[in-house]
């Protein structure tokens, strides 16, 4: 019995004390498939009309057409904004953080309401290992092999400024779910059910996850159906050819909550689990918060 | 035929077949269920399991079915806190019956037709079978309160120098306290029961993790919350309660526990009730949840104390010394465990619960939500299995499991359950002290060690089930024994008590 005790607390201690934190080796895929699957400056065009919202199907109407890109932004498309921006002036680089102004938000009292008042708020930290963008203290790189995998490690602020910078927006809560899901309420872009070969999420497998579990980001729409090496993917557009909307990165919504500061996620991510990809489940998080799996795509009105 | 009819009649009649028969329905239960969640999915057996048993896991209906799946499981436990007792207090026999045969025959329909409707397609006559089944239960409940009734002038303690914790009056405390926490699992279950009707008629179940940072809950959806906390708070709380009964616990920190108990008993319920009106819950919950956590302490000081004295008078020492005393903590693990859990309850829950409460703001409020989530989900599950872990271990001993097998089921149930649940909880806060990007070396250490111990808590669990299950096909087995046998009786001062010794009870007539 103590023998067995005494196993059972070495392994313990040796597991977490050899897991408290490593950065992850990088998948092969990284440097074996970088180009992007769909054109990450194409836009899908999204119909006015009814849909069916949420995972209980509340009938919704979007009286207006709508475009909104088929890809979440890359890296590449993200680091050509900032170095238009900084040339602009929209956005400063201070204390290791890319920072720009906001207006504030309307404040409304609710219990947990953190009041976003007028100010500079960070857009991107630089310096992180998991910074897939650096500063060279004239322009903006990409880190080789991720130019086309979709930007991370951006605020809120930071994506709302990319929209704003081109006139674009980020898509409301129902433009985004309109533009994953398409009128029939089905619970995935592409349809009924989810295989590891329709999107990146937590152990779905494929070129882009290592041998310890770790999920790297897919270049932008990697689930279009071709396949590599001996990873098929299916094609896993939604019903208006939009890609990446389950897994991957989840992206930051522009709808404002009434009395919370936080901002929505959705689609999920590389990290979730599966039942966690399904369109109407969404992650909320403060405008200020950034991570490895978060990051956006715009919208606009239709032309 | 004859054969049959005595081991039903012993399954079904008797409370320790009625208890042993709830926990293999549980065990199977988690069989059946268990490979649709967690690593199975990653490792296929999800699809397998799937394909052979004919799930029909439609995606816009996890949440509903996983609301049925806990019920079904709740149930069983509920259960056999009834048959807990029914055993162990006095009653008059015909409510001992009734309330037994009701809850047994509720928590199997709520169970079988529930998961039946929730995974195998909506025959709504499943769907009304299983809440048939949970009005039965609640009916066992009612049927409890009746029986215990503390003001019975039968049931009032006469001795004034008793050790047992009474007023003046002779009423029983700890009688009291266990029909206090009756009484507020009924209005529980009826404030849950009135928000499930409504939720349940409207197809819209939701899991209250998912709604913890919506700025605006409804009424009906603050009375689930209310009501899920509470049930469960309940249920744990029962617990230091009955098994004052097998410590025989007494004395002063019994008359002051069991005080406490009722106290925090009343306004924890209302605490949670109340979360439907107030934004000031919390704070009445804290009130209530120290007092009945200073009753299980309570119970905790007095059992080691105990566990101690039995050791230093077993091995004759005149002159212990703090080593010798220490060791005797850890001699029967069936005695000691539960004790234990009640302690490791503090660091894989009510601690979490606290940290949390405090820097909700400064720290949970700043992660995302999924991660708050994750702490919500965790560290209730760890509630769920301490609860459990506890029950068993007393069962063991009640089923005379002895000598060598009692420690090693004993210390494989703890240790193992221990390091599933300290693994838990390093997962749930995972984020204080590694980022996203780094994290998967913590996530694969901790999901290992949750497998290796819930995997070594199973196994002995299983082998324990598998031990009785052998003993039910031998025709002089320990069943034919244990169908005369009832757990014990409510303590008076002219009552002989069950002993304190391993694994031995005293044969007593109803």
């Amino acid at each position: 019995m103590k023998r067995l005790t005494l196993v059972l607390a070495v392994l313990l201690i040796g597991l977490l004390a050899s897991g408290c934190g490593a950065v992850p080796e990088t998948p092969k895929g990284v440097s074996l498939y970088t180009e992007a699957g769909v054109d990450p400056d194409a836009w899908a065009l999204v119909p006015a009309g009814e849909f069916l919202s949420g995972q209980y199907e509340e009938v919704v109407n979007l009286d207006y057409d709508y475009e909104i890109k088929k890809t979440p932004v890359t890296n590449a498309q993200y680091a050509q904004y900032l170095t238009e921006a900084l040339a602009a002036g929209t956005i400063i680089i201070e204390d290791s953080e890319i920072k720009g102004y906001y207006p504030g938000d309307p404040y409304n009292g609710g219990k947990h309401e953190v009041e976003i008042t007028e100010g500079y708020y960070i857009h991107m930290p630089l310096g992180l290992e998991e910074n897939r963008i650096f500063f060279d203290g004239q322009n903006f790189t990409v880190k080789a092999g991720y130019e086309n995998h979709p930007v991370t490690m951006v605020t809120w602020f930071g994506a709302k400024a990319y929209a704003d910078f081109y006139g674009w927006r980020l898509p409301s809560d129902h433009e985004w779910e309109k533009a994953a899901r398409g009128t029939d309420g089905r619970p995935f872009p592409w349809g009924d059910e989810i295989t590891y070969n329709h999107a990146n999420f937590y152990k779905s497998g494929g070129p882009f996850q290592t041998s310890s579990g770790y999920s790297d980001t897919t270049p932008v729409g990697f689930y279009n159906g071709s396949t590599y090496g001996d990873f098929k993917t299916y094609d896993a557009k939604s019903p208006y050819g939009v890609y990446d909307m389950a897994g991957n990165v989840q992206e930051w919504t522009g709808t404002l909550w009434y009395q919370l500061h936080d901002r929505k996620m959705w689609g999920a991510n590389k990290q979730s689990f599966e039942n966690y990809v399904r369109i109407w489940k969404y992650d909320s998080a403060t405008p200020t918060y950034y991570s490895p799996n978060t990051g956006f795509r715009v919208a606009r009105d239709a032309e | 035929m004859q054969a049959l009819k005595s081991r039903f009649k012993y399954l079904f009649t008797s409370t320790k077949g009625l208890i042993l028969w709830a926990i293999a329905f549980v065990m199977i239960i988690t069989a059946l269920w268990m490979p649709l969640s967690g690593p199975m999915i990653s490792w296929g057996i999800r699809d397998i399991a799937v394909d052979i048993i004919g799930y029909d896991l439609v995606h816009s209906e996890r949440e509903g079915r996983l609301v049925m799946l806990y019920h079904s499981i709740a149930m069983a436990v509920v259960a056999i806190v009834v048959y807990m007792i029914t055993g162990y207090f006095k009653m008059e026999e015909h409510y001992r019956v009734w309330a037994n045969a009701t809850v047994t025959v509720g928590y199997h329909l709520a169970a079988i037709f529930g998961m039946w409707f929730a995974y195998f397609g909506h025959n709504w006559t499943h769907h009304a079978l299983y809440l048939f089944g949970l009005s039965l239960v609640f009916f066992a409940g009612m049927i409890l309160a009746v029986a215990l009734w503390p003001w019975q002038d039968k049931y009032k303690i006469k001795d004034p120098k008793s050790p047992y914790g009474h007023t003046k009056s002779g009423l029983d405390l700890e009688r009291t306290a266990l029909w206090v926490l009756v009484i507020a699992m009924l209005g529980s279950a009826a404030l849950g029961a009135w928000a499930g009707a409504y939720f349940g008629n409207g197809f819209e179940a939701f899991l209250a993790e998912d709604t913890i940072r919506h700025p605006y809950k409804t009424l009906q959806q603050k009375a689930v919350i209310g009501h899920l906390h509470i049930m469960l708070a309940l249920i744990a709380m029962s617990l230091p309660v009955i098994l004052s009964r097998w410590y025989d616990f007494k004395g002063i920190l019994h008359n002051i526990g069991m005080r406490l108990m009722i106290f925090g008993g009343v306004v924890i319920t209302l605490g949670a009730w109340s979360v439907t009106v107030t934004p000031h819950a919390h704070t009445i919950i804290y009130f209530g949840a120290t007092a009945s956590m200073m009753t299980a302490l309570f119970l905790v000081i007095y059992g080691f104390d105990q566990l101690i004295k039995n050791h230093v008078k077993e091995e004759q020492y005149e002159k212990p010394t703090f080593g010798q005393k220490f060791k005797g903590l850890f001699k029967d693990p069936l005695k000691f465990g539960p004790l234990w859990q009640m302690i490791y309850f503090n660091f894989t829950m009510s601690g979490v619960g606290i940290f949390m409460a405090v820097k909700l703001s400064d720290i949970f409020r700043v992660w995302p939500h999924s991660e708050e989530r994750i702490v919500l989900v965790g560290h209730w599950h760890v509630l769920s299995g301490i609860v459990a872990t506890i029950i068993i271990l007393w069962f063991a001993d009640v089923l005379g499991l002895r000598g060598k097998v009692r420690k090693w089921f004993g210390w494989s149930v703890i240790i193992g359950s221990d390091i599933a649940f300290g693994a838990v909880t390093i997962y749930e806060m995972k984020r204080l002290f590694t980022s996203e990007y780094m994290e998967q070396p913590v996530i694969n250490a901790t999901w290992l060690a949750i497998d290796i111990g819930l995997g070594l808590t199973m196994l002995a669990v299983g082998a324990f089930l598998v031990w009785r299950l052998v003993d039910l096909f031998k025709h002089q087995g320990m069943w034919t024994r244990e169908v005369k046998h009832e757990l014990g009786f409510e303590p008076t001062p002219t009552d002989e008590m069950i002993s304190g010794e391993t694994g031995t009870e005293q044969e007593v007539s109803q």
